[in-house]
């Protein structure tokens, strides 16, 4: 985009959004059944899928170190279970994740750009991202400055984007979009072609830290703004939900979502993440009852 | 001094704002009931019969698609006509009917004041029939009445004035155009109204009379299938039956009214259609 | 990063077998004719037998009622009528349908079974959609029954007396519904006569009827084929008939009480166009399109069949609607994940089969969903005709199947001329975002029921009916009660 008003006429040609039929569309969603084999292959998919999350002012070193165990063995009695696809935490704790980590294909993601609300210079904003990147994050999850969209200078927001990707270098780059903030889906959509245009890997729900967080419907939205981005450019962009999903119902209703939307190229965590802490234990506790056949306690897990 | 020859009129059929002679040029003697000539009255055919139905398909979206206050103000316009040949409606429901000057006034009044009545409804009746529905979901849910679109009519035989306004004005004044087969006996009443409609702007096809033999033009008019409603006011039972079997055809709303329906919604609901409409409500 | 976008298949975590249990069903090996309150033998001791379209298995054996078990059927109403409805209150009356609204609801599982079982539709359908459509018309025409005064049609209006009502397979429970609550919030009594092929549903409301203890009489079921249809049209001491089903029959009932006192009102097929404009919402558009057309097969009589595109989009549309297609879930109806399920009969599939060959003959392009078939059962797979004219026998008649077809248009006027080339006129839709133009549109369709941004959508309280060769009169709020009214 040369301008913002090219950026504004582009995003003004996008299809509207009807409310009620996206919420309709997800509902019906929502009622399929997973059984069996799916429903096993779907809870091993949604292990491998969480960017295992603190983001307290109380996080520790000790407990990121507790959370990155965590993210490699959900399960230390079963190494058939898949680990977690990353941690998430704030950006002065990524250089404990990365030691804690070391080789393991479980990624550190840390939030950046004055996470969770946005609000700081850019230039602050830049340095956060380059501080979390030299320390070892392999993905950078950032909020777009919901006040310069909703008050209509998304050239602001286009370009904050592109800048903060650039200091990604070759870290993966996920755009929190904030749903609950955006008050419409046509904003979602809107945001949802912003992030993408501009270079994010992946486009994200929400911080976790407004009362509204990720829905189904929100989440529809974005993925069909995925796929219809696929087919305009060629480019697979990523989508994670994050706040409030916590069980495995919940998880398997976005899994469905995924299937049905954008299909098979989506459903790895390369293109789909959940970001979430207690998720985890209710997505192990599901599985094990599918392999036990009766329900489980929650003190089989650890509680990080 | 010899008194004046009086100048006769012609009667003619009402099709598409003009005054033709029936396409076939027949003609029939109208009498008044004690049996004196009164007129040579065009004999529709079955074509007239068509181009009426034509006409008043042709008009029917202009007709309904101009404001119900407009429509209100038209057929008003033709109460202010009538009142103003009152004399001569009156002479001719008396020739016809067989009445006293009086006993003639009094109907002529009646079916005046039901023009007005009628010219107040039209932008009513979507209050009165119409909806909002509280569907259990996020939509705006509203029903409104829409006129069925052509109606034809068979006037009653007997009541040469009233009648034929009740069975006319109220398809009209829901937004139908009408064809109506006027009384076979006693039609000049309704010629005469018919003319006034010319000076009344309605819009050309809105309103089509013919003149004739029932018996001969009934048929067509139920069996014909671009008519939505039938009103079989004019026909005896047996020939009702009859035509209401040939309406089946097109599946045609049919209207067998009884003496009771001149006052009530009756009228006024058979020939609509409730239009529902949904729409989504969402940011 | 260009993976080719065919590598990512819709629908590839491959969803497990979610059958619901057959046995919620409870079915009976055979049932009676439901006369005064009793399951009866049909004089003739016929049965015949009513098959699950999804494997051509019987499910049960149903009386074949002839007109002399017709004839007990009114008898039965009508003394019900003089003897006890007639002096019920309508408070009464409410608390009867009250009684009936709750028990389907709790019910709901094991009718919903049988609806699938009986007709072939997904269960997610009948548990979604007609059961609890079902229960909340009984609830709402509940509220009417003491309520006439204030209709609308003046005080203290009276009930027709007897009411036959005939109804079609496509909807069993629900039309049951929708032709029993009003009328007995009215105060009439009724002889129902369910489709031959799904009399299953109306048998267990019978046992209902039984459970809420309504007066015997005051609902007679009779089961059988056309000729006891017909008994119930020509029978002399029926005040009123209602029938729901195709223009031919309806044509036919309505000639033949033409000449009888009979009151009558139709709900006929339709041929609905669904009209998309170039500022469509597209997501929803191409759910509603989907929605509009294979919701219960395409058994629906407002079906959207028709789609009208504006030829800016057409191709976009197309692409995406393709795309969606080739995504329905098409098999067993019992599983919960199942999109659109069997055919309801073998007549009716031969004639889709009919007509779809007509639409290549004639040479529309038609595609076909990827989907496979099960072996046994009625079945057939989610077609799409493009490059279809106006004069297409698939564009100009019900098809009453998953088939759509889809025209092209210019200018809204256009549009509309499209849609009301039509002898039908029930449903249609309208998709745009630009609401001066909907409600423009929405004026000038001649048809009963428009939606807007949404298709298939129903309500009890909103009246629901065609113009034209598609009926008259009203199902559904404060408009459907004047189809069981003297008014």
């Amino acid at each position: 985009m040369e301008s913002e008003s090219q950026l504004r006429a582009f995003l003004a040609s996008l299809s509207g959004v009807d409310a009620v039929g996206a919420e309709a569309r997800a509902a019906k969603l929502a009622t399929r059944s997973l059984k069996k084999s799916t429903k096993l292959t779907a809870l091993d998919l949604a292990i491998s899928m969480v960017d295992l999350t603190t983001l307290e002012g109380a996080d520790t070193p000790g407990r990121v170190t507790s959370l990155c165990v965590k993210a490699m063995y959900p399960d230390p009695h079963d190494a058939s279970v898949p680990s977690a696809a990353a941690v998430c935490i704030y950006p002065d704790l990524v250089a404990r994740a990365r030691t804690v980590l070391g080789e393991s294909r479980v990624k550190v993601a840390s939030v950046a750009t004055a996470f969770p609300s946005g609000r700081a210079m850019l230039n602050v904003k830049l340095l956060d991202v380059r501080e979390a990147v030299a320390a070892g994050a392999d993905e950078i999850d950032m909020v777009i400055d919901r006040g310069a969209f909703l008050s209509g200078r998304v050239g602001q927001v286009f370009e904050e984007i592109v800048a903060v990707k650039k200091v990604c270098g070759s870290s993966h780059l996920k755009v929190i979009l904030e749903t609950g903030e955006l008050a419409t889906y046509d904003n979602v959509r809107r945001a949802s072609w912003i992030a993408m245009l501009a270079g994010a890997d992946f486009i994200k729900t929400s911080t976790g830290k407004v009362t509204v967080s990720s829905t189904l419907p929100a989440a529809l939205v974005m993925l069909e703004a995925v796929r219809d981005f696929a087919e305009t450019t060629g480019q697979l962009v990523g989508v994670k939900v994050a706040g409030g999903i916590r069980n495995a119902k919940d998880a398997l209703r976005y899994l469905v979502l995924v299937n049905e939307t954008v299909g098979a190229a989506w459903l790895t965590p390369d293109r789909f993440r959940f970001g979430a802490s207690s998720l985890l234990n209710d997505l192990l506790m599901q599985r094990l009852k599918q392999r036990r056949g009766a329900y489980v306690r929650p003190d089989e897990f650890s509680g990080d | 001094m010899s008194e004046r020859l009086d100048v006769r009129k012609t009667y003619k059929l009402l099709i598409n704002g003009a005054f033709p002679r029936s396409e076939s040029g027949r003609s029939y003697e109208v009498t008044s009931l004690k049996g004196a000539f009164l007129a040579n009255v065009a004999q529709g055919s079955r074509k007239d019969v068509r181009d009426a139905v034509v006409a008043a398909r042709g008009a029917q979206l202009k007709w309904w698609s101009q404001s119900a206050y407009n429509r209100g103000q038209v057929i008003y316009r033709l109460a202010e006509m009538a009142e103003s040949r009152r004399e001569e409606l009156a002479e001719h429901v008396a020739l016809a009917e067989g009445r006293s000057a009086k006993g003639a006034q009094t109907r002529v009044s009646r079916a005046i004041d039901r023009i007005v009545w009628y010219a107040g409804w039209t932008d009513k009746i979507a209050q009165v029939l119409g909806s909002s529905n509280p569907v259990a979901g996020p939509f705006f849910n509203f029903s409104i009445p829409v006129p069925s679109g052509v109606v034809g009519v068979l006037a009653e035989q007997d009541s040469s004035l009233e009648a034929f306004v009740n069975a006319v004005f109220a398809p009209l004044a829901v937004g139908n155009t009408v064809v109506v087969i006027a009384s076979e006996r006693r039609p000049t009443p309704s010629i005469l109204l018919g003319e006034m409609t010319a000076t009344a702007d309605f819009p050309p096809g809105a309103l089509n009379i013919i003149t004739g033999y029932t018996g001969e033009l009934a048929p067509t008019l139920a069996a014909h299938e671009d008519v939505d409603g039938l009103d079989l006011g004019g026909a005896d039972d047996e020939f009702a039956d009859q035509l209401a079997t040939s309406a089946a055809g097109s599946i045609k709303r049919v209207l067998r009214a009884k003496k009771s329906d001149a006052t009530s919604l009756r009228r006024l609901r058979a020939f609509v259609e409730t239009s529902t409409v949904w729409h989504t409500i969402g940011q | 990063m260009s993976e080719d976008l065919t590598n990512s298949p819709l629908g590839s975590l491959a969803y497990d077998p979610a059958p619901e249990s057959a046995s919620i069903a409870r079915l009976q090996g055979s049932y009676g004719l439901f006369i005064n309150g009793k399951f009866t033998d049909p004089s003739s001791h016929e049965q015949f037998t009513t098959l699950n379209p999804a494997n051509e298995e019987a499910l049960a054996s149903v009386a074949q009622a002839s007109s002399a078990d017709v004839d007990r059927a009114v008898g039965a109403a009508r003394r019900a009528y003089e003897t006890v409805w007639s002096k019920t209150t309508g408070a009464e009356r409410s608390k009867y349908l009250f009684r009936i609204a709750r028990l389907i609801q709790e019910r709901s599982r094991e009718l919903a079974v049988v609806e699938t079982l009986d007709n072939g539709k997904p269960i997610r359908e009948s548990r979604d959609v007609d059961i609890p459509l079902a229960a909340a018309h009984f609830f709402y025409y509940a509220g009417w029954a003491d309520k006439l005064d204030y209709a609308g049609f003046g005080p203290n209006p009276q009930p027709l007396g007897v009411a036959g009502q005939i109804i079609p397979w496509n909807f069993p429970l629900l039309m049951a519904a929708w032709k029993l609550a009003p009328a007995l919030a009215a105060g009439n009594t009724c002889v129902l006569k369910p489709a031959e092929t799904t009399p299953l549903s109306a048998l267990v409301l019978a046992e209902i009827f039984q459970q809420a203890e309504l007066p015997p009489g005051v609902v007679n079921i009779v089961t059988g084929d056309g000729s006891t249809g017909a008994a119930l049209v020509d029978h002399p001491d029926v005040d009123k008939i209602a029938f729901t089903g195709s223009t031919d029959v309806g044509r036919m009932i309505q000639q033949r009480v033409a000449s009888s006192h009979k009151h009558l009102t139709l709900e006929l097929g339709g041929k609905g166009a669904n009209i998309v404009f170039e500022d469509a919402p597209i997501d929803e558009m191409i759910e509603g399109i989907i929605d509009g057309i294979f919701f219960n097969q395409g058994h629906v009589c407002c079906a959207g069949s028709r789609l009208l595109v504006h030829e800016s989009v057409a191709d976009e549309v197309l692409r995406r609607l393709l795309r969606r297609v080739d995504q329905l879930r098409v098999g067993d109806p019992l599983d919960k994940n199942t999109d659109v399920g069997a055919i309801n009969s073998a007549a009716q599939l031969a004639r889709i089969k009919e007509l779809t060959a007509y639409g290549e003959a004639e040479g529309a392009t038609r595609y076909t969903s990827s989907c496979s078939l099960p072996d046994k059962g009625y079945w057939f797979a989610p077609t799409v005709f493009a490059d279809v004219a106006q004069s297409h026998r698939i564009a100009r008649e019900e098809i009453f199947g998953p088939v759509l077809s889809v025209l092209t248009f210019r200018t809204p006027e256009e549009a509309v001329a499209k849609a009301n080339n039509s002898n039908y006129g029930l449903a249609c839709g309208v998709w745009s975002e630009k609401g001066s133009r909907t409600l423009w549109v929405a004026e000038r369709l001649r048809a009963g029921v428009i939606w807007a941004n949404t298709y298939n959508r129903f309500d009890p309280t909103s009246p629901f009916g065609g113009v034209r060769e598609s009926g008259f009169g009203r199902e559904g709020g404060r408009h459907g009660l004047e189809a069981y009214l003297n008014v």
